[in-house]
Formats: structure tokens, C-alpha cells, sequence
């Protein structure tokens, strides 16, 4: 029995693991968990006794949480290096990123994408606690660099890309009036290339109706 | 030019730094950022950590934030015994899996209670709400549930024999209610036994010095911009 990834594609931390393991021509079978349809039962429970997507299975190995799941792959399928360099303050810059991204843009990211449906004056808090976040992504984790932990890309430019689409595929770009991102933003989807972007993004790009969505269901996919 | 470490013994992630440090007999300069009196605020600080929060670390030109990633960098450069980080890929996910489950589980609880129940009080001079502070409380047991049926089951620590960055991290949050005057360990024999074997394994003595932590309880911050940031500093 080969690897298994259970992942709702509408999830960011999903789609950053998803985006890892076909870049990286990884074998494995999709185990597709719709979290709004109520698919994390007992079965899936069983995979994570958390019931969060993403999960992986790997034998009778199981494991959650994106972070640990995108280095236990880079590692048990030695990805190139850049992904998770060995270089100790390399590798020190994507795991500060992993860290801090935790209870900042995506927490923040997190509480825009359901507060679409909430008032305004809370809208408006999100935005600004978001902005807060991109400016600290900009000024302390990019600089003047390429990429997060330097010149090439690494684990903290896909988690953090698959975070800043979800507040854009409601209607915000974020990336508008932010040059740096902007640039930081073509350079990383350049990378991961097109096509499998697309693929990714399917399910969330096409996410058009939130308004019909109880909002538990909402919270437990994007996992507030 | 030796390690600094930038920290303040008051907060949770500076205290499993710091006995992590200690305990592997690194070399470190200890910075003191005394956070009651808004010194993660200054130009100063925002020299070693823009995200004006501590713990930090410096080593020559190199600065870096994030307590994980500080217990990682120190692991890698100072060759830690395995067991705090494990080389087997397995047992290092299981670590992973927990340091990132912990953010906004047993961290984001226990500083919402530790908060709540002491920092409110203290900067803004009025009692705590009793319904949020209830909710507080509710919301970290949940976590605890957590915390012991996911992470550590019936192993000794959370990944297996030994105890690791996890399980470091972890005893800093529990102990932060103890602080504030809630013995959270009080009622479950699991995650007291569990306690008493990290503080073996630490040495009662490292322990004991990371948790005394001298402070008058009534200073208040000086010239702090705001609420937000007086009351988010690590």
C-alpha cells in the first residue's frame, strides 16, 4: 500500500501539499475528503484522530498538519534541496517563515475569507489585521530577496502562496498596490509552473456561493 | 562571538529556549528584553527581531525570531543528542506534527487564558470578564483533551521514550496557567506524571530556575503604542 494524502483542495494548507508532491513527482493517492460535505467521520478519523485535512498515510505511519507532512515528504523523498535546504541558516529562515505564518497570515487570511459573510466594521478589522501581516511578510521575511530564504524557492513561498489565494479567490486582491508581492508572487507561480496551478486552484477559484455554507462548516474546513 | 539570546523568562516559548540552552550546555549570551517594560518595542530590538517579539536569537550577522525555529538552528549547530529533534523521519514528523499543532491549540489557548486572567488586570487595571475568562478556561481544557489523546496516549512523552522539542515546548505552556494560578494538572494523573517525567529529564534544578521568573507584578509598560501591541509580545 503506497502513500495516501486526504486533502479538500479548498483548503490553503491542502493545496500546499498537493502542489509539493506532484511538483515533486511524488507517488501517492489522492484520498479526496470533502470536509463541507461531512466526510471527516469515523473512517477518516481514524487517519487523524483531529479530523483536519491534511492528512497522510504512509503504511501504518499516519500523520497531520501541512508542515510536518511537507518536510516528512521532502525528507523520505530527498526533494531537492532548495525545498528545505540543508544549509542551517537556510533552513533556519523557512522554518522562522512556517512558524510565524501560523497565527499571521494565515489565521489572518483565514478570518477574511469567512468574515465575508459577516459585517462590515469585523470586515474591515480582518483587512487590517491582514495587512498588517503582509507588511510584516514584505519588511522581515522577503526584504530584497527572491524568494523567502533566498534565491531559490522553498517550502515558506508555497505555504505562503497558497494562503494569499484564499482571500483573493473571494474578490480581494491583496496583490494589488503591493509591487514587491506582486514580483514575488509571478516568481513563485512561474516556478510551480502553469498547468498544475490550475489544478490546485480548481476547486477554490470556482467557490462562487458562501452565503449558503453554515459557517461551522466553513470554520472547520479552513480550519478556524 | 558567542550566541545571544534575546529573552524574557515571563513568556512561555523564552522559558523552552532557554532550558533547552542550558540543558545542552550551549554557549549563549543572555539579552534580558524586559517585556512589562515595553523594551521589545524599542529601535534597539528591532535590530534583531522587526516582529518586535522575543524569543530572538543573533550569532554574528545572523538574526532569526520564532522559537521553533531558534530550538531547530541551536539543535543543527551544536549537535544535540538525537532525541530532542530524532533523525528518524518518522519520529521527527511526530514532533513536527506536534509544533505545529501547538500554535493555535495549547499556545493560542494558553496565552488567551494567561492573558485573561493576568495581563488584562495588570495593563488595563480593571478585573477580568468572568464569561471570557470561562471561556478561556473551557476552550484550554478542550485542548488539553487534546493534547493527551492525540499527542501523547499512553507513551511516556509525546514522541515515544525520550523527551523531545515537543514535549519541551508543551511543559512551558501548561505551566504558564500554573502561573497564573490555575493548576491544570490538578485532576489528571496522565499529564502529572507526564509533567514529573520532563522535569526529571530537564533536572529539577534547570526547571525551577526557568520558572522563577523575579517580577514586579505591577510595572506596566512604558511608552507602548498600543493595546495590541502591549498585550502580543511573544
Amino acid at each position: 500500500m503506497g502513500l495516501e494524502l486526504y486533502l479538500d483542495l479548498l483548503s490553503q494548507p491542502c493545496r500546499a501539499v498537493y502542489i509539493f508532491a506532484k511538483k515533486n513527482n511524488i507517488p501517492f493517492t489522492f484520498k479526496p475528503v470533502e470536509v463541507l460535505k461531512g466526510e471527516e467521520g469515523e473512517r477518516f478519523g481514524k487517519v487523524n484522530i483531529l479530523r483536519r485535512v491534511p492528512a497522510l498515510k504512509d503504511g501504518a505511519f499516519t500523520l497531520a498538519e501541512s508542515m510536518a507532512i511537507l518536510i516528512y515528504l521532502s525528507q523520505k523523498y530527498k526533494t531537492p534541496d532548495h525545498w528545505y535546504p540543508s544549509d542551517i541558516q537556510r533552513r533556519a529562515r523557512v522554518d522562522e517563515y512556517l512558524s510565524w505564518q501560523h497565527v499571521a497570515i494565515r489565521a489572518n487570511g483565514v478570518k477574511l475569507f469567512w468574515l465575508k459573510l459577516a459585517p462590515e466594521e469585523k470586515l474591515q478589522e480582518a483587512f487590517e489585521d491582514l495587512a498588517v501581516s503582509l507588511k510584516q511578510l514584505e519588511e522581515k521575511f522577503l526584504q530584497d530577496k527572491p524568494f523567502i530564504a533566498g534565491n531559490r524557492i522553498s517550502l515558506a513561498d508555497l505555504v505562503a502562496i497558497t494562503e494569499l489565494m484564499q482571500p483573493v479567490a473571494i474578490g480581494y486582491n491583496i496583490f494589488e498596490n503591493r509591487p514587491k508581492l506582486s514580483e514575488w508572487r509571478s516568481r513563485v507561480e512561474k516556478f510551480v509552473g502553469k498547468e498544475l496551478l490550475q489544478e490546485a486552484r480548481k476547486v477554490i477559484l470556482s467557490i462562487n456561493d458562501l452565503s449558503n455554507m453554515p459557517l461551522f462548516k466553513l470554520f472547520k474546513t479552513f480550519g478556524v | 562571538m558567542v550566541v545571544e539570546l534575546y529573552l524574557d523568562l515571563l513568556c512561555q516559548p523564552c522559558r523552552s529556549v532557554y532550558i533547552f540552552a542550558k540543558k545542552n550546555n550551549i554557549p549563549f549570551e543572555f539579552k534580558h528584553v524586559e517585556l512589562l517594560k515595553g523594551e521589545h518595542l524599542c529601535e534597539e530590538f528591532d535590530k534583531v527581531n522587526l516582529l518586535r517579539k522575543v524569543p530572538a536569537l543573533r550569532d554574528g550577522n545572523f538574526t532569526l525570531a520564532e522559537s521553533i525555529a531558534i530550538l531547530l538552528y541551536l539543535s543543527r549547530k551544536f549537535n544535540t543528542p538525537d532525541h530532542w529533534y530524532p533523525s528518524d523521519v518518522q519520529k521527527r514528523a511526530r514532533v513536527d506534527e506536534y509544533l505545529s499543532w501547538q500554535h493555535t491549540a495549547i499556545r493560542a489557548q494558553g496565552c488567551n487564558f494567561y492573558r485573561t486572567k493576568v495581563l488584562m488586570p495588570l495593563l488595563v487595571g480593571k478585573p477580568f470578564p468572568a464569561e471570557r475568562l470561562e471561556r478561556a478556561v473551557e476552550d484550554l481544557k478542550s485542548t488539553m483533551k487534546q493534547f493527551e489523546e492525540k499527542f501523547l496516549q499512553d507513551k511516556p512523552f509525546i514522541v515515544g521514550s525520550e523527551i523531545s522539542l515537543a514535549d519541551l515546548m508543551a511543559i512551558a505552556e501548561l505551566m504558564q496557567a500554573l502561573g497564573a494560578g490555575w493548576d491544570v494538572f490538578e485532576g489528571r494523573p496522565k499529564l502529572t506524571e507526564w509533567r514529573h517525567r520532563v522535569e526529571e529529564a530537564i533536572g529539577k534544578e534547570l526547571f525551577r530556575e526557568a520558572h522563577e521568573v523575579k517580577r514586579d507584578g505591577a510595572k506596566m509598560f512604558v511608552d507602548a503604542p498600543n493595546e495590541t501591541q502591549r498585550l502580543t509580545w511573544c
